[in-house]
């Protein structure tokens, strides 16, 4: 008897495992290549699978701690302008003398600090939702930006910060390699440590959570504090790729990363989801994007197709949900 | 008893929108002493204008916000709905104002209905709906007018004369408004399926128990919010005498901004067409005082911003203390 269970239990593990979402992304991701590989016959070779990444992946690092965020069943619409802030202050100290390294250094901390404020509001003021702190948030930084520079651009940096966004170590980008290692830090933070169980139970239950002596706030700041200082890394690496800013930069980025970690099978409910989904959703879109621009499709319909596959992504993802809540019920 | 608690009820109510309603004066009166052109008629009137548009907006918002939902696709909508009636006229110059007008409302009530599907139906997140739509929409506007603009020549006079034409002495644009708030501020308090909206937003469960069809409730008011969306794009067009891919671009944030400082709440279930209109005219008001009182356009946004969130913030505040001040009450 119970070693039937124990086969119907494994059966169904198995089940789980080949039913993930994870793996359609993969076959959508296998499958984009080959289309583009038939659109176009300079497209597969190491070069560009090494080389494309750099064209989107400024904003991969943003999709990092949007899952935390998604996961925790919270939103943050307020980064792409904590972006745009800590660029502008980056490049406004470093025209006024201070040393690059510190200006970079300036640049991480301001964004961290706005992750910080849109925390502490979150945890100061509960009945407010996310989203209308994050949104008059949004306003803010991205007003403050426009305030230090108003419609100029600021840049001249030195020349060796243009490695960080064009060079490369080995033959691989540099930006390439820096997103590899922060994926799979965030990935060990959010799948390997009692950190990253909080943000799932937060997502699931919060109530539960509180009652059970888990410091929800601690969790939820943390989470808004990595949030700012990926939006700094994501303000280095832009701006290192541009060479110079101005107060519009990383406009709707916060759209973008929102889409990207949907589609790779975050359940906006919370609670639910991998890191491997989003950043293959990252690696999906950007060379999805690459290959449209290969057959000279326009930017609106990348925008059509991202918007498509967002909402066609959740609505798979609701009924797939659905359906395996069913026997878990069954089985309480 | 019962009195005494209903008046304490009617106190807190009317509290904020007093409290709003103190801060425009005081707000108008500190901008007449520093500019003496702002409480002239013309000058109100040039406010009410450009704050017509929003305010229509601000209806259909509302609504979606009591739903416990939110719209990001408006300003997507407006576009799209604009730049096709503009379209039309530009082909068929002699075709009435009128059909334009119902035209853009089609359209727009089409991209709603398409939103409704997915929100009612399909149970997905609104904010990822109306994301996603978002960049579909935006993505189609760019499509149907391969990315040409309809400029102010290609126009006919009837169909400019919508946004500056005069009726009983006052610009059309903000009898288009009265009528709208009006129309609507007897749908919401005074018919059944206005009241069954408040209901659905506040409880949907119980709603749907007490047999109330929330589904088809929920389908309705997104459609009416993309109707409205698509009345204020040709309104848009026909003020600004051009349609462009990128009209309206981020305005929906306008728009819940204006929602937020009418005192909608964004969890649903609560807000009043009166504190609508007093939202909707501290943000025209904020929009046309700053340039008059030599205020740099660059602070424009971050002083909204600021505005905004402690709008937000002493809401909160003032719903805390009444709730001490009634629990102290009941302990006595």
């Amino acid at each position: 008897m119970a070693q039937r269970e124990l086969l119907i239990e494994r059966q169904r593990s198995m089940k789980r495992f080949i039913m993930q979402w994870e793996w359609l992304l993969l076959l959508i991701f296998m499958m984009i290549h080959v289309v583009n590989s038939f659109l176009s016959p300079y497209y597969l070779n190491f070069n560009t699978f090494i080389r494309t990444p750099m064209t989107f992946l400024d904003k991969s690092f943003l999709v990092l701690p949007m899952t935390f965020v998604i996961i925790l069943g919270n939103i943050d619409i307020s980064v792409g302008s904590t972006v745009a802030l800590s660029s502008v202050i980056m490049a406004t100290a470093y025209n006024a003398g201070v040393a690059m390294p510190l200006a970079m250094l300036l640049c991480l901390v301001v964004a961290t600090t706005c992750g910080l404020i849109n925390g502490v509001l979150m945890v100061k003021f509960k009945e407010l939702s996310a989203v209308i702190v994050t949104l008059s948030t949004m306003t803010i930084y991205r007003g403050v930006a426009y305030v230090i520079l108003e419609d100029r651009a600021a840049g001249n940096f030195p020349n060796w910060f243009s490695f960080l966004g064009w060079g490369s170590i080995a033959g691989i980008p540099f930006m390439l390699i820096m997103f590899v290692i922060c994926a799979v830090l965030f990935g060990i933070l959010l799948h390997k440590t009692t950190f990253g169980r909080k943000i799932f139970g937060i997502g699931n239950n919060k109530n539960a959570c509180i009652y059970s002596g888990i410091e929800t706030n601690r969790v939820l700041l943390w989470v808004s504090i990595l949030t700012g200082l990926m939006a700094g890394f994501t303000a280095l690496f832009l701006t290192s790729r541009m060479g110079s800013t101005r107060p519009n930069v990383a406009q709707g980025y916060e759209l973008e990363v929102i889409a990207m970690v949907v589609l790779g099978g975050v359940s906006t409910a919370g609670g639910k989801g991998k890191i491997i989904g989003p950043v293959l959703a990252i690696f999906i879109i950007g060379f999805l994007s690459y290959g449209l621009g290969l057959v000279n499709i326009s930017a609106q319909v990348l925008l059509i197709i991202i918007g498509m596959l967002l909402i066609i992504s959740t609505m798979i993802l609701n009924i797939r949900f659905k359906r395996m809540k069913k026997p878990r019920v069954l089985q309480s | 008893m019962v009195s005494d608690r209903k008046n304490l009820r009617f106190k807190t109510e009317n509290f904020r929108e007093l409290g709003l309603l103190l801060f425009i004066i005081l707000l108008s009166v500190l901008i007449q002493f520093r500019n003496p052109t702002f409480l002239t008629f013309s000058n109100i009137e040039t406010l009410l204008i450009n704050a017509s548009i929003l305010s229509i907006l601000a209806v259909g918002m509302m609504m979606v916000l009591i739903v416990r939902g939110i719209d990001l696709s408006i300003g997507s909508t407006i576009a799209f709905s604009g730049m096709i009636s503009a379209m039309t006229v530009a082909s068929y110059p002699h075709i009435h104002p009128l059909i334009s007008i119902l035209q853009g409302t089609l359209v727009g009530s089409g991209v709603g209905f398409l939103i409704g599907l997915l929100v009612a139906k399909f149970k997905v997140l609104p904010i990822i709906a109306t994301l996603g739509m978002m960049n579909v929409v935006r993505g189609f506007t760019f499509l149907v007018s391969k990315g040409r603009w309809i400029s102010a020549y290609q126009m006919s006079i009837p169909f400019k004369e919508i946004a500056t034409g005069r009726i009983l002495g006052m610009n059309t644009l903000v009898v288009i408004a009265v009528v709208i708030y009006s129309a609507f501020y007897y749908f919401i308090n005074h018919t059944r399926t206005g009241r069954q909206i408040y209901a659905v937003g506040s409880n949907p469960d119980a709603a749907e128990v007490s047999g109330i069809p929330k589904i088809r409730i929920i389908w309705m008011v997104y459609i009416l919010m993309g109707a409205l969306a698509g009345l204020a794009g040709v309104l848009w067009v026909s003020r600004f005498a051009s349609a462009q891919g990128d009209t309206a671009v981020g305005y929906e944030m306008n728009v819940i901004a204006a929602c937020v400082l009418g005192g909608i709440s964004i969890s649903g279930g609560s807000g009043k067409v009166s504190g609508l209109i007093l939202g909707a005219v501290l943000f025209g008001i904020l929009n046309n005082a700053l340039p008059l009182i030599n205020v740099s356009p660059f602070w424009q946004q971050g002083i909204q911003g600021v505005v905004i969130l402690s709008a937000v913030l002493i809401n909160v505040m003032v719903k805390r203390t009444n709730e001490r001040q009634a629990l102290r009450r009941r302990i006595i």
